[in-house]
């Protein structure tokens, strides 16, 4: 794995984390949530209420509901809620950066972002058994963010998810953001897997 | 390191963080990770755990252990061995799922021409298990504790670009607590008597650590008379689909189980003591195209490896090809 990549002292990392800060001052997304399903049997009203609140204040939009170009400029595609990167926008490999401290790359759908730890594509966050997490079960989702790996277990869960800090919240948050994305709509988008750094780059123009 | 370290305790995000905060943290911060990490610190030095007298060899008492699927680690050589406190027994009335007493200790040298790492994993006293692995110098004469975010260790001949890995605490429990057993390797399984003889890159097993063996020295109780009087073994249409399916027990079973956390999967690759084949048809294709993936993100198994395991891997081709094992795959 690359996380030698993602050292906390590395200079790469320190000039990326703060072009990242720079790109995502962009005003945050507000979740529409008159579609949403009902809500399982065992979760409370109360709870689902404060995963939403969590889900729309936490950030979860900005990356996992890709954007697009509206009168106003940029703004999330509810339509396509919390699907993470389409399936149907292939992105071609990521432009070379020269040496400097611009060491990222952000798709125009905020979607899909390259760096110094190769290409990722955020997630499916919608119920969807085959492509979301319609089969995940809390203690997957709660030990994927408790962890940085994917399903508590897996590959490492990549930048930009700021799961280092998401990890401190609480079992009971972490539940309730569990149970409110269980019953937004289940959306089919197959997300590409990451890439490596050895597959990303392409020639600079 | 400080062993003793632990997190703050978990408080809600504030209500309007902002998300280039955040994010600035997430990157500064990603390769940081909890570990469960308890309270009793880890000795130094490896000759401080137990693993050996005051000679410096093995302990008396310490079993020398073989599972006859070992775990693929680029090549490494490997050597395990196992204390139970005395007077202790293992429970063993579920056969796959081993209850170990407390204070049982089990170690695991790594090898590539001198030793390597020497990993421990420890049964507690409040019932959890904790790991360390302490990292060797070049002469081979002692090892130390290493940093609980783990060490690369680099120029060692015979691995992949001369690079080793030596996992985080925290990768250490991403794999021995994602199923019924946290030890792994020593099992009802993995010691039967009715070794596989084409299991890739087994080892002998050393005298007397047989399940036989250990029943004979009282160190499992209620184990089934069944599995001591018919040794187990995983049933296949051929030795290479009995072999094939207990390197998938060995090297993918600890987490593809269905009494883990990711059964919700419904990758089944942990065989069962009683021998019973596979209950649903196993996605082979895409089981291969992960185990031969050279992009470490999707690579099967998703820590520990470099470099793929090209001689199982053929035998899982051929041994579960054509057959009930295909399934329709959506995604490779």
């Amino acid at each position: 794995m690359n996380l030698a990549l993602l050292s906390p002292k590395s200079p790469v990392l320190t000039a990326l984390a703060l072009q990242v800060a720079i790109a995502l001052t962009a005003p945050a997304a507000l979740a529409d949530d008159a579609d949403r399903a009902a809500a399982p049997a065992q979760a409370t009203g109360a709870q689902l209420e404060r995963g939403r609140y969590l889900v729309t204040t936490s950030g979860c939009h900005d990356c996992h509901t890709p954007w697009k170009m509206g009168a106003q400029g940029p703004e999330p595609d509810m339509s396509r809620m919390l699907s993470g990167h389409p399936q149907d926008v292939v992105m071609p490999p990521a432009p070379r950066l020269p040496d400097g401290p611009w060491v990222a790359t952000i798709g125009a759908t905020n979607t899909a972002w390259s760096g110094p730890w190769g290409t990722s594509f955020t997630a499916n966050l919608t119920p969807d058994r085959e492509t979301g997490l319609g089969r995940w079960t809390l203690e997957n989702f709660r030990e994927a963010i408790r962890t940085g790996r994917h399903m508590g277990r897996g590959r490492p869960i990549l930048p930009p998810m700021p799961y280092p800090m998401y990890k401190h919240m609480t079992d009971e948050d972490l539940a309730a953001i569990f149970a409110y994305l269980q019953t937004v709509p289940a959306i089919e988008n197959r997300v590409p897997d990451p890439l490596p750094p050895s597959e990303q780059v392409a020639e600079s123009r | 390191m400080d062993p003793q370290r632990c997190d703050p305790p978990p408080r809600p995000p504030r209500r309007h963080a902002s998300v280039a905060a955040i994010a600035l943290a997430a990157l500064v911060a990603a390769a940081t990770a909890d570990t469960g990490e308890p309270s009793a610190p880890w000795p130094e030095r490896l000759q401080d755990t137990g693993l050996y007298d005051a000679d410096g060899r093995i302990a008396p008492g310490l079993l020398e252990y073989s599972p006859q699927y070992p775990l693929w680690t680029d090549g490494a050589v490997k050597r395990r061995w196992i204390s139970l406190p005395a007077g202790s027994v293992i429970d063993a009335s579920d056969p796959d799922a081993w209850q170990f007493p407390t204070g049982t200790r089990a170690w695991k040298q790594f090898s590539s021409g001198r030793p390597l790492e020497t990993r421990v994993i420890e049964r507690g006293a409040d019932g959890r298990w904790r790991f360390a692995a302490y990292v060797w110098n070049e002469a081979g004469t002692e090892a130390l504790l290493a940093p609980e975010a783990g060490v690369t260790l680099t120029g060692v001949p015979g691995m992949p670009g001369g690079r080793y890995r030596v996992p985080s605490r925290a990768d250490c429990v991403a794999c021995h607590e994602a199923g019924p057993a946290t030890l792994l390797g020593f099992s009802t399984l993995q010691l039967s008597s009715d070794r596989d003889p084409l299991a890739p890159h087994a080892t002998p097993a050393p005298a007397g650590s047989l399940l036989p063996d250990l029943a004979a020295r009282g160190w499992l109780s209620g184990l089934p008379a069944g599995l001591v009087a018919v040794p187990p073994r995983i049933e296949g249409r051929t030795p290479e689909e009995r072999a094939a399916l207990g390197w998938l027990h060995g090297n993918c079973g600890h987490c593809h189980n269905a009494r883990g956390p990711l059964a919700s999967l419904g990758l089944v690759l942990a065989r069962p003591s009683a021998g019973a084949r596979p209950e649903r048809p196993l996605p082979v294709g895409l089981m291969l195209a992960r185990l031969r993936s050279t992009n470490p993100f999707t690579r099967m198994p998703p820590a520990g490896v470099q470099v793929a395991d090209h001689e199982a891997i053929a035998l899982v081709e051929r041994g579960l090809a054509g057959s009930r094992h295909v399934t329709e795959e959506k995604h490779p």
